[in-house]
């Protein structure tokens, strides 16, 4: 745990901050990571529906980071943490919204499901994961997927491996944005 | 004294440590624990039979978790009586520690009905470490275990003492396992299922008395079935349900139905005194009443918001309903709200079942809104429903989709959408 001493002075060293920049966050401020997250948004009117935020997903999160092997050969298959859903004309791209409310750490039944409180992301632990499935009867967006072949979960991550997602990387109509919003 | 006290160390308990913590970090905080391990996760004490898990890999929150909030832990020890004039709990022992803001969070104990053969040895129940453990100190010299009752911890007991090369008879007074969770057609699915893996199903019959051994009467050697048969067994897992621990709080002024009234703010009626989890009688926002339901998410939910009004952050409980999620015996199911109205003729009634790919859907609904569904065998959207169940969204005019496999936030109307990808 932090010393509330530390909580103190970032809270003071915000409030400068916001003083001198507002909303134009500096580095120094970013780097300590207290208050800004990323989170993957979709814009409904430009989602085309093509589901390549899918297969990238797919791709990203396989051992050969190979499109052809990680679709034909790779056991266990990689499984996408998106999900394109369509109803004509509409499309749009679901992943996990790292919501602040966190349902699905609360629900979790084995403390496999946390919230990092410097990142502010949802993160799932595969090793303490026992696939009750709790977290899927809770997440308003539907956004956890079952493992039924290893009997876990799987949730968007993210890409920690990467600067930007690999389905907004990949987005050929630039319907998915990665946006750093204040936590 | 201590400025929170806390009894319990369970779901509740570190529930309220954590948003008591958010909140005051300095605070003087006290957790009274009977149980020596305080933070592991209960339900998976059924992994821990089956030797998916260990005492280590069970624990809800790592070791350092008591120390880290900066945590007084009491461990072993009971609170035996609150003065709620003086603000004081009492410990065996005699130890008084007084407090300005208490947690009642003292859980539920196993209902053991009153049996001839009920005390011999090798009858346990299956909700806390210390019965795992005697249990699993008994495996290896027994071969078949009767379980009584086919709840969700009959159901899970069964799957760890199969895994474990047992002989299970599952034994089942109403007439489907998991009836109160699900209905008859997922039910008989779900009996299938624990059959093909070797277990024996056993519905409309209890076990009358326990028998004791050949030779050695006060291990038990079988049971007798209410219609007079005997099963022979070496153990018998007693999982009928659990019933709120309110023995502290009996002969005072707090008010208890079957377990402690709480409002919307996990309040009781006396100042200063909050209750959660299985204790506690809170809201269900199905029936917008306050009920007893002991589930594991709840509370860990009702401790958060505990822990927050404790602290003077206010926070309001949303409440649950009736809402299991299910594993055993490689059969996933989502179960939420009420799946089994008395009158059936109130409701309008959505149902798939493709039985060859195991997948069985119902959705119920009342005055346009969704009140209960089963999902079986395909998880994924259940979520979805169970926001639309939570904030009584009407959706007659996408009822047809409901069931469709294109089925998804998409297909909500638009305003609903909106309201779901604001940041909040």
């Amino acid at each position: 745990m932090i010393h509330w001493s530390v909580y103190l002075f970032r809270n003071v060293y915000k409030r400068v901050c916001w003083l001198f920049y507002g909303n134009r966050l500096p580095y120094a401020y970013r780097l300590w990571g207290a208050n800004t997250m990323k989170r993957v948004s979709v814009k409904e009117e430009a989602c085309i529906g093509c589901g390549l935020c899918q297969v990238y997903c797919t791709v990203e999160h396989s051992k050969s980071k190979d499109p052809i092997k990680a679709y034909r050969r790779e056991q266990p298959r990689p499984i996408s943490r998106v999900r394109v859903e369509t109803n004509k004309p509409q499309s749009i791209s679901i992943r996990c919204q790292q919501c602040k409310n966190t349902p699905c750490v609360t629900a979790c039944l084995t403390g496999a499901m946390t919230l990092d409180k410097e990142t502010g992301l949802v993160v799932h632990d595969a090793e303490k994961c026992i696939g009750c499935w709790t977290c899927i009867m809770v997440c308003p967006y539907g956004a956890i997927k079952p493992d039924t072949l290893s009997k876990i979960v799987v949730k968007c991550d993210l890409c920690p491996d990467r600067e930007v997602p690999a389905c907004v990387a990949n987005c050929p109509n630039e319907a998915l944005v990665c946006e750093e919003v204040t936590q | 004294m201590s400025k929170y006290v806390i009894i319990g160390g369970s779901a509740g308990g570190i529930g309220a440590v954590e948003a008591i913590r958010e909140v005051d970090p300095v605070g003087t905080l006290t957790v009274i624990s009977e149980e020596t391990v305080p933070q592991y996760s209960r339900p998976m004490i059924s992994e821990y039979v089956s030797r998916e898990a260990t005492l280590d890999t069970m624990k809800y929150r790592g070791d350092q978790f008591w120390k880290n909030n900066n945590v007084q832990t009491l461990t072993g020890r009971t609170a035996t009586k609150i003065d709620f004039t003086k603000k004081q709990v009492e410990l065996d022992g005699g130890d008084k520690i007084g407090y300005e803001k208490l947690l009642i969070a003292t859980g539920g104990k196993p209902f053991v009905p009153r049996m001839e053969g009920g005390e011999k040895d090798g009858v346990f129940t299956f909700t806390e470490l210390s019965s795992a453990e005697g249990i699993e100190a008994k495996l290896e010299h027994s071969k078949s275990v009767v379980v009584i009752g086919g709840g969700l911890i009959g159901v899970s007991a069964s799957e760890a003492l199969v895994k474990r090369g047992i002989t299970v008879t599952l034994v089942e007074l109403k007439d489907n396992i998991l009836s109160l969770i699900l209905d008859k057609t997922a039910s008989e699915i779900a009996e299938k299922v624990l059959t093909e893996a070797g277990a024996t199903v056993i519905t409309g019959q209890t076990v009358q008395r326990i028998l004791g051994k050949k030779g050695n009467e006060a291990a038990v050697g079988g049971v007798v079935m209410t219609d007079g048969k005997e099963i022979p067994c070496d153990l018998v897992v007693v999982a009928i349900g659990v019933i709120p621990r309110t023995e502290l709080v009996k002969e005072t002024d707090m008010k208890l139905n079957r377990g402690i009234v709480v409002d919307r703010f996990m309040r009781t009626n006396i100042p200063d005194v909050y209750a959660c989890g299985d204790v506690a009688e809170a809201h269900d926002f199905l029936i917008n009443g306050n009920r007893l339901l002991p589930l594991w998410p709840l509370a860990h939910l009702g401790g958060q918001v505990a822990g927050y009004n404790m602290a003077g952050k206010k926070a309001e409980y949303e409440g649950g309903t009736v809402m299991s999620s299910l594993k055993y015996f490689d059969l996933p199911v989502i179960a939420v709200g009420n799946v089994n109205p008395e009158d059936i003729s109130d409701y309008e009634v959505l149902v798939e079942l493709k039985p060859e790919k195991t997948v069985y859907k119902k959705i119920l609904l009342k005055d346009g809104a969704i009140v209960g569904f089963i999902f079986l065998g395909d998880l994924e959207r259940a979520g979805i429903f169970f926001r639309l169940l939570k904030n009584h969204v009407d959706v007659s005019e996408i009822k047809d989709m409901l069931l469709s496999d294109d089925f998804g936030i998409v297909t909500l109307p638009e305003q609903l959408r909106q309201e779901m990808f604001v940041v909040n």
